[in-house]
């Protein structure tokens, strides 16, 4: 704590010269905003934290074997071994099926909190703050208890009716959540100290902006997730093809910056970009969409107990001709071409991704830049922490969900059920009749004879 | 103006400065939360703002009519005529129904969005901030838009189907919600200053709480409204009564001191409100629970377009005799009453406007120290900001929407149907067949041997 109060005592000079020596190293990093270009900040905050730069750690057998080389191809090296572990990581983890997805959604979203509150606590040397530790962490879980309340809940209906307790923590969810929330805010009231109001209040502030941020959008990420594994594999390897390709297009051709907050991203880079990563998407598509693995609906056989991915694959995943526009007909000799429909909807998705995804990342280099870090941790080596991997992310999972609900989905069939045993007998009864009819009219059920009431 | 002087006598010294400064003199002893005494914040916070002392702003005419009396009782006359006109207020906007109700809600809303931001600006001197008041003014829009459309959706379900760009604008609402707050956040992100990076994150984050708190909040209250305008009124007068009951026990009887952060609140005053709220939910619900146009909910009326409250009180509104305890029967020498439902009801939410609304008061008492602030504004003469007299009433607000959905209001039939006809064919095939079995078990089918 004191070699931070020293650090920020030592005003400008110290930092730009910490974080100009890190600069060597990371001079490569995509899209990292040269910090030592003097971001004067003309504030005149004292409680700036010059947060210290994090130590090196690599691990010493990546440090052994590289060596000999110089220390940029030494960080290339690190940086490209370390994506290719994440990716062949994530592709184990897709194996592993939708509960490891889970559970690595969950972790994913635990790390990045850590990693905000950390900032925090730094930024206002409150590390120190009675109680503040375990609130946050306290609204942290209480917030998860009501999402995962709510989504859960619905996802298994038929096991929460089987179980006595389950069914009232389901019927009385949100009041349960309520009176938790509550419990934390009013521990926050009586936890307020003279000297630190304002810290308190401002760490209060931070703990809901950054659950706001990271919960709600992990949990949109796990219910994208239970649609079908494709529409969180497809937008997740959009986003990251985008950065790899926007770096190597950038890399090889930039020339015009893009925009001030991150001066090693161009033009070039961005157009570039851009396609690569609506034809990438589009193949990938192509190559997902004929397994039932990746585009069925994950539910809960209450039966087997276990997560099954099995269905008639929906419209969407089912080979359709379309006829070329005369203009492309001409190009390519083709009067028709086989696709799925789902291809033309990831047109959207990585489309989004290039063009608006950026913007994520550029939210979070200012954030860096304003908080003077260089990055939110150091869990990866020469990444940066999980923050710097995902920011570009969260932005993502908040459209495809809204996209699914606005143009895929209907409403959750599951849910739907779930209401429908909640209401008074009477109304089921009466629906049940309607529905009845409706069904009979469709040709969905044979007409029936007799059906006493 | 510096509160940085040594306090020693609390009241003298008070009210001596803020008499200097053209306040009321015994603001303390008028205002039952006046915290504003006693903690000497000798912290050295370099970045705190001083937020200059909002001018006095009582109208001429009460100032003239007053001139004769002492400041101190000048005081206590100005916060009683203020308050019989916002309870006044009050009843008569109730008078003029419900789409009235809503338009007050929505500019209480407006009004406490600008009186913290302006706080918030003076905090961080960012009021010449590039773009930044048209973001803010822009977020608030987003949201309501977003809040409104899913409120309009739901209850005027039948009107949206008819008209074609409304039909269009409701089907795909989130989708254009999200675009729209994604614009926003795009211009935000376009206008990042060199030099101000971090007060513009620190706005930006401000105005995220400030609309989490007051946007989500108000339209929880306008969502009570519909449920039926005695939770709407219930509700807030008990806030009300609590308030004015604790400080009348306090003043009367008021001996322990409560909490540090508030130093004038007692436990007298405490235990004394409580009981007091209770009773007069208990009364004030009886009164109401018997006129179909407080307890019906608020519907369209599709034909003559407009809101209508007629409808067949439900359950909770019906007289029941409840029989007593044995305990009360040999007091009260009745061995039953006749109560509404809802009045057991009204217990619970004046409980909860007793014992926890004082903790929203607590926040906003921590906030306002914490940032050095005496008000949140000084729009209502003798009382401060909107935000002043709303500070419990967003927690009152929450929990009777929670309240309701956990207790009281079943799913809406009409909505599920909406859904199960939206539903795919086979899905709906699997419902019926699971909701068969269901009232077969419960015996309200026959078993029947019906194949699918």
């Amino acid at each position: 704590m004191t070699e931070l109060r020293r650090r920020g005592g030592g005003g400008d000079p110290d930092s730009t010269e910490s974080i100009s020596d890190k600069e060597a190293d990371g001079d490569d990093r995509l899209g990292f905003p040269g910090e030592g270009e003097g971001d004067m900040e003309g504030d005149s905050k004292a409680d700036t934290p010059d947060v210290p730069p994090s130590a090196d750690n690599t691990p010493e057998c990546l440090n052994k074997a590289l060596e000999g080389l110089s220390s940029r191809w030494k960080n290339w090296w690190i940086r490209g071994i370390l994506s290719l572990t994440m990716i062949v990581g994530f592709f184990l983890i897709i194996y592993l099926g939708p509960i490891m997805l889970i559970l690595l959604v969950m972790g994913i979203q635990i790390k990045c909190f850590h990693e905000i509150i950390t900032i925090g606590y730094r930024v206002y040397h409150s590390y120190e703050l009675p109680w503040f530790r375990t609130l946050s962490w306290y609204f942290l879980i209480c917030v998860n208890y009501f999402f995962y309340g709510e989504t859960v809940a619905d996802y298994f209906g038929v096991l929460v009716q089987r179980e006595e307790p389950l069914q009232f923590l389901v019927r009385y969810h949100r009041f349960i959540s309520f009176a938790l929330y509550l419990a934390g805010f009013c521990m926050f009231v009586l936890s307020l100290v003279k000297k630190h109001y304002r810290l308190q209040f401002y760490m209060f502030a931070w703990t809901h902006v950054t659950l706001l941020i990271v919960v709600t959008q992990s949990h949109l990420v796990i219910q994208n997730l239970f649609e079908g594994m494709i529409w969180f594999i497809l937008p997740i390897s959009t986003v990251i093809c985008n950065d790899i390709m926007a770096y190597l297009f950038g890399f090889f051709f930039g020339r015009t910056p893009l925009i001030k907050l991150s001066p090693k991203k161009t033009w070039e880079g961005f157009i570039g970009g851009f396609f690569a990563t609506v034809a990438f998407s589009f193949f990938f598509a192509y190559l997902l969409s004929p397994y039932q693995h990746f585009v069925c609906p994950v539910e809960y056989n209450s039966e087997t107990n276990r997560f099954a991915v099995e269905c008639e694959p929906s419209n969407l995943f089912v080979m359709q001709e379309y006829t070329l526009p005369a203009v492309v007909q001409n190009g390519v000799r083709w009067k028709t071409v086989n696709l799925y429909p789902f291809q033309i909807h990831s047109i959207a998705l990585s489309s989004f991704a290039s063009l608006i995804g950026p913007f994520g990342g550029f939210f979070a280099s200012g954030f860096k830049r304003a908080f003077k870090i260089k990055d939110f941790a150091d869990t990866i080596p020469g990444h940066g922490g999980i923050m710097d991997r995902f920011d570009c992310q969260y932005l993502m999972a908040t459209f495809v969900h809204v996209y699914i609900a606005s143009f895929i989905r209907g409403p959750n069939p599951s849910k739907v059920l779930q209401q429908l045993l909640l209401l008074h007998p009477e109304q089921q009864l009466s629906i049940f009749n309607m529905l009845r009819n409706h069904l009979q009219e469709k040709g969905m059920l044979p007409p029936a004879v007799e059906e006493a009431q | 103006m510096d509160y940085s002087s040594g306090w020693v006598e609390f009241k003298v010294e008070i009210m001596e400065n803020w008499r200097d400064l053209g306040r009321w003199g015994s603001e303390t002893e008028g205002r039952s939360e006046r915290d504003g005494a006693s903690d000497s914040e000798t912290k050295p916070d370099t970045g705190v703002p001083e937020v200059p002392v909002s001018a006095d702003d009582t109208p001429e005419v009460l100032n003239k009519a007053l001139s004769g009396l002492s400041s101190r009782w000048k005081n206590w006359w100005v916060r009683g005529i203020l308050t019989l006109a916002m309870i006044s207020f009050f009843f008569f906007i109730i008078y003029l129904g419900p789409m009235v109700l809503m338009m007050i809600v929505m500019c209480v809303q407006i009004k406490c969005f600008h009186e913290i931001i302006t706080i918030g600006y003076s905090v961080y001197h960012s009021y010449h901030l590039p773009w930044f008041r048209t973001l803010s003014w822009y977020f608030l829009l987003c949201v309501n838009y977003f809040f409104y459309g899913e409120t309009v959706t739901d209850y005027f379900f039948t009107l949206v189907q008819r008209e074609e760009p409304l039909r269009i604008l409701s089907k795909y609402h989130r989708f254009i919600s999200f675009a729209l707050y994604l614009t926003g956040f795009c211009m935000f992100v376009l206008s990042l200053v060199k030099k101000h990076y971090r007060l513009q994150f620190y706005m930006f984050g401000w105005t995220h709480v400030t609309l989490l708190i007051v946007v989500t909040q108000s339209h929880l209250i306008i969502h009570n409204l519909f449920e039926g305008m005695i939770w709407f009124i219930v509700p807030i007068s008990c806030v009300i009564c609590n308030d004015i009951m604790a400080y009348m026990f306090g003043f009367f009887f008021g001996r322990t001191p409560l909490i540090k952060l508030s130093p004038k609140k007692t436990w007298e005053g405490f235990i004394g409100g409580f009981f007091s709220t209770v009773v007069f939910g208990i009364l004030l619900s009886y009164v109401m629970a018997g006129y179909s146009y407080f307890v019906c909910p608020v519907e369209f009326n599709n034909d003559s377009n407009r809101f209508t409250v007629d409808c067949e009180p439900s359950e909770l509104f019906q007289l029941q005799n409840y029989s007593l305890p044995s305990v009360l029967q040999s007091i009260s020498g009745w061995t039953t009453v006749k109560l509404y439902p809802f009045q057991i009801h009204s217990i619970a939410l004046s409980a909860f406007a007793s014992i926890m609304g004082p903790f929203g008061g607590f926040f906003a008492s921590g906030f306002k120290r914490a940032f050095k602030i005496k008000d949140f504004a000084n729009t209502i003469p003798g009382h401060g900001g909107i935000m002043d007299r709303f500070d419990c009433q967003y927690l009152m607000a929450t929990f009777v929407n929670v309240y309701i959905a956990s207790f009281i209001r079943g799913p809406n039939p009409a909505k599920v149907i909406q859904q199960l006809l939206a539903l795919r064919p086979d899905q709906q095939l699997h419902i019926f067949n699971s909701l068969k079995a269901h009232l077969t078990v419960k015996g309200l089918l026959p078993a029947l041997e019906e194949a699918a």
